[in-house]
């Protein structure tokens, strides 16, 4: 164990570079292009649904219009269509460099994969429209598309797996442990919160298999576990892939990395309860649900830590790159609504936040800030690598899909907590005599004016989405814009200014 | 198993010495104030197992020293509500209407109480204030189909205006006659009588038709509605007839809305709310809507 002072990037083993090692490209082109599709139609499904809380004449006096049928195509279209897609390509772009491994099964499983899940998704979306829906949150797809899934993700989990385990390294990379974590525990999640009787064979109706509290449990279980190994795990692989890629700077913490994914699996696995504080569910689970989400908080934060200060010695990178400006502030996000989460899981807290705007604004700082950030710093990353490009179309326009994104999840989420927090207080207000103050519709027409702000800062993300989309596409077109290049300046001293 | 230790340059910390597609990672320690931050979470979350409900143990669970539920806490919290609203409750049960009306403090607390059940229960349809929606009245005028006073209102509230309630105002289905419909009145007639009202309340309307239709109206709707269209209340007649001349139209006054309600008819509902408010609460509403603006 004899160390030795290297320049970082020299080459530790001549044999690593001679080695000729074949990486599968195509599908996860295909799966980055249906990533950035169902982000914009996701996001704009999402603005769609936020103008009819404004204006609920944009229901259109139609079922399949309506808000009840839209909503969960807006956040399985984002969720499952846009970050399940952005987590295939680059979970399965990632783990063949890492392993230094073609994927395993060859090309047949994965575009197997890329095929049957984005036919999932048209027919899950299709479903909803037309009124089929299990009524359970992030999980409505009925039972036979449930099946589907259910084979698509074994196939997954083989694919991943198979190339971890067929590795040319003698060791696993943090990014796999995290992208394993999410595969194993999202099918774990789906099959226990699926458990359903269907009607008749031929239909699509089902029963849940438990009832009541037991059914709301079991789905809250599900449902805040979609967040922490969908959305969290699966995202932080990706994180720890991209962003020291990106920097082109050693993870800062190996020991962090292995600490906070221990804490962060075994704790998130019980938080659930914390979605049904003051219900039915029993004291004790409660409890349980609250404590360990409040314990969550720092194994959170380790990925937070972990992601920025690998940026130590780097930072000066975030004035002449935007896409690891992207990727920065998605970990700034995160570490925020994971701050946001645990304190709102805290019950007295809960008590004014709970059913109120706050939930909605919370889920959307970790959506937009976290989830979709570190998602358009990795595609950044990964189509001009992709298409073989020498660079991005724009670099400016990245740094305006930025701003104009950030100004819109600043509106977004600023409109929410003070629509939330109104909401939460008009609810509990009393007058002197013990009665309620406001009655529910007031505090529907309270909320007005933030829904509209909302609305528009969801309008500015999707324009952000939408510079994107050209800039990509110019990229892969191979044209390269002709604009102000950033260029790192010195920094300049005050010693002589005047 | 080949390590290969090196010190990253820049920050002067040792990598673990594996290297996977030029990604390395140092060896930094856990910070220092995530590990206490993350223990001191811990050690709460441990204090509250102590005391409060925490741990399942077969059918039972770990109680807590605090001997806290939350089943407990609401059922303080309503009856430290009903307490705090006890002596104005009583005195309310005891009293009628218009003796609340009387009593200064019984009618604040009335007024206030009524004011939050009238926003949950009856804003719905009759809107925030009364100020009434097509299909139902407006309460904040003088113009009553039932009866303006306390008593009246207190009454329509229990029973609900053809009601599944034995005490009802009017008959259950039954309403005004769809004179069109059931051919009564033919289309011209119907027409006739329409362009009268619109006379009546000094609108535009066609002299010719209107003349024709006093005759109707004289022969078909004075029953209910009073010889000089004042409605039934002002004419005695207990059926709950408004008055054709008039601002607040329940259903429209403008000549399309006028032919349709003569052409089919009209038999509004409301809810008998002695089936879902207690008998205070209903006071306290007639109270409230008795001195909305427009109780007699």
């Amino acid at each position: 164990m004899a160390s030795a002072t290297l320049t970082p990037g020299a080459a530790l083993g001549s044999q690593r570079v001679s080695e000729d090692v074949r990486y599968y490209e195509d599908v996860i082109r295909l799966f980055v292009i249906a990533a950035v599709f169902w982000g914009v139609i996701g996001f704009l499904a999402g603005v769609f649904i936020a103008l009819q809380l404004a204006f609920p004449a944009l229901n259109l006096g139609l079922e399949w219009t309506s808000f009840g049928r839209l909503r969960p195509v807006h956040t399985s279209a984002v969720i499952f269509a846009f970050g399940g897609n952005v987590l295939f390509a680059t979970s399965l772009y990632s783990v063949q460099r890492t392993s230094r491994q073609f994927l395993f099964g060859g090309e047949g499983l994965s575009k197997f994969i890329f095929w049957n899940y984005n036919i999932f998704i048209v027919l899950a979306a299709l479903s909803y429209v037309l009124g089929f829906s299990q009524g359970k949150e992030y999980a409505e797809p009925e039972w036979i598309l449930d099946l589907y899934l259910t084979v698509i993700w074994v196939i997954y989990a083989v694919v991943f797996v198979g190339t971890v385990m067929t590795r040319r390294e003698s060791h696993i990379y943090v990014a796999n442990w995290f992208f394993m974590a999410f595969i194993l525990t999202v099918a774990v999640l789906h099959l226990g919160n699926n458990v359903n009787l269907p009607v008749s064979l031929f239909g699509m109706k089902s029963y849940t298999f438990v009832s009541g509290v037991q059914s709301a449990m079991v789905q809250w279980w599900y449902g805040h576990n979609a967040v922490g190994f969908f959305l969290t795990a699966g995202f932080l692989g990706i994180m720890y892939y991209f962003v020291p890629k990106r920097a082109e700077r050693p993870v800062y913490s190996y020991r962090l990395s292995i600490v906070h994914f221990w804490t962060l699996i075994f704790l998130y696995i019980w938080a659930g309860p914390h979605h049904l504080h003051y219900t039915a569910l029993p004291d004790w689970a409660q409890t349980l649900g609250m404590t360990f989400s409040v314990m969550l908080w720092m194994p959170s934060w380790g990925g937070m830590i972990n992601g920025i200060m690998t940026l130590s010695g780097a930072w000066d990178k975030l004035r002449t790159d935007p896409v690891l400006r992207f990727m920065v502030a998605s970990v700034a996000f995160y570490g925020m609504s994971t701050f946001e989460g645990p304190l709102m899981s805290v019950k007295a807290v809960n008590a004014l936040s709970h059913y109120t705007d706050w939930t909605v604004g919370h889920v959307h700082s970790g959506a937009l800030g976290w989830v979709a950030f570190i998602s358009f710093g990795a595609i950044y990353f990964l189509v001009p690598v992709l298409w073989k490009r020498q660079q991005l179309y724009s670099l400016r326009l990245v740094s305006l899909h930025f701003w104009t994104a950030t100004i819109g999840i600043v509106l977004y989420i600023t409109a929410m907590w003070v629509s939330g927090i109104m909401q939460g207080l008009m609810w509990r207000a009393y007058d002197n005599l013990g009665f309620l103050q406001y009655s529910f519709v007031e505090t529907v027409a309270a909320m007005h004016p933030f829904y509209v702000i909302r609305a528009m800062g969801g309008l500015l993300f999707v324009a952000g989405a939408l510079i994107m989309v050209y800039n990509l596409w110019r990229t892969a077109k191979g044209d390269v814009r002709i604009e102000k290049p950033y260029v790192s300046a010195p920094h300049k001293t005050a010693v002589g200014a005047a | 198993m080949a390590r290969n230790i090196e010190k990253d340059a820049l920050s002067g910390v040792e990598t673990t010495g594996h290297e996977w597609d030029g990604l390395k990672e140092l060896n930094n320690p856990l910070p220092k104030w995530w590990l206490y931050i993350f223990y001191v979470c811990i050690a709460w979350s441990i204090v509250y197992y102590v005391l409060y409900p925490a741990w399942p143990l077969g059918k039972t669970y770990t109680k807590g020293l605090l001997g806290w539920s939350m089943r407990q806490e609401i059922a303080d919290n309503m009856a430290a509500a009903k307490a705090g609203q006890a002596k104005y409750l009583t005195a309310i049960a005891a009293k009628s209407v218009d003796e609340i009306q009387k009593d200064k403090d019984l009618l604040s607390f009335a007024m206030a109480g009524g004011r939050s059940v009238f926003n949950e229960n009856c804003a719905a349809c009759h809107g925030a204030g009364g100020q009434g929606a097509k299909g139902y009245p407006t309460l904040a005028d003088d113009v009553w189909l039932w009866g303006g006073t306390t008593a009246d209102i207190y009454k329509t509230i229990q029973h609900g205006i053809r009601a599944d309630d034995g005490d009802t105002r009017a008959t259950v289905g039954v309403g005004m006659t769809a004179f069109g419909k059931d051919g009564i009145l033919t289309k011209e007639q119907v027409d006739q009588v329409s362009d009268y009202i619109l006379s009546l309340n000094k609108k535009p309307a066609d002299a010719a038709k209107a003349a024709a239709g006093a005759k109707v109206f004289e022969e078909n709707c004075v029953a209910c509605h009073g010889d000089k269209a004042q409605g039934s209340l002002a004419a005695g007649i207990d059926v709950g007839a408004p008055p054709l001349v008039q601002a607040n139209w329940i259903y429209g006054g403008d000549k399309a809305t006028l032919v349709e309600t003569i052409a089919n008819g009209r038999a509004g509902v409301m809810p008998a709310w002695a089936k879902r408010l207690d008998d205070t609460t209903i006071k306290q509403l007639a109270v409230y809507v008795h001195n909305l603006g427009g109780g007699k």
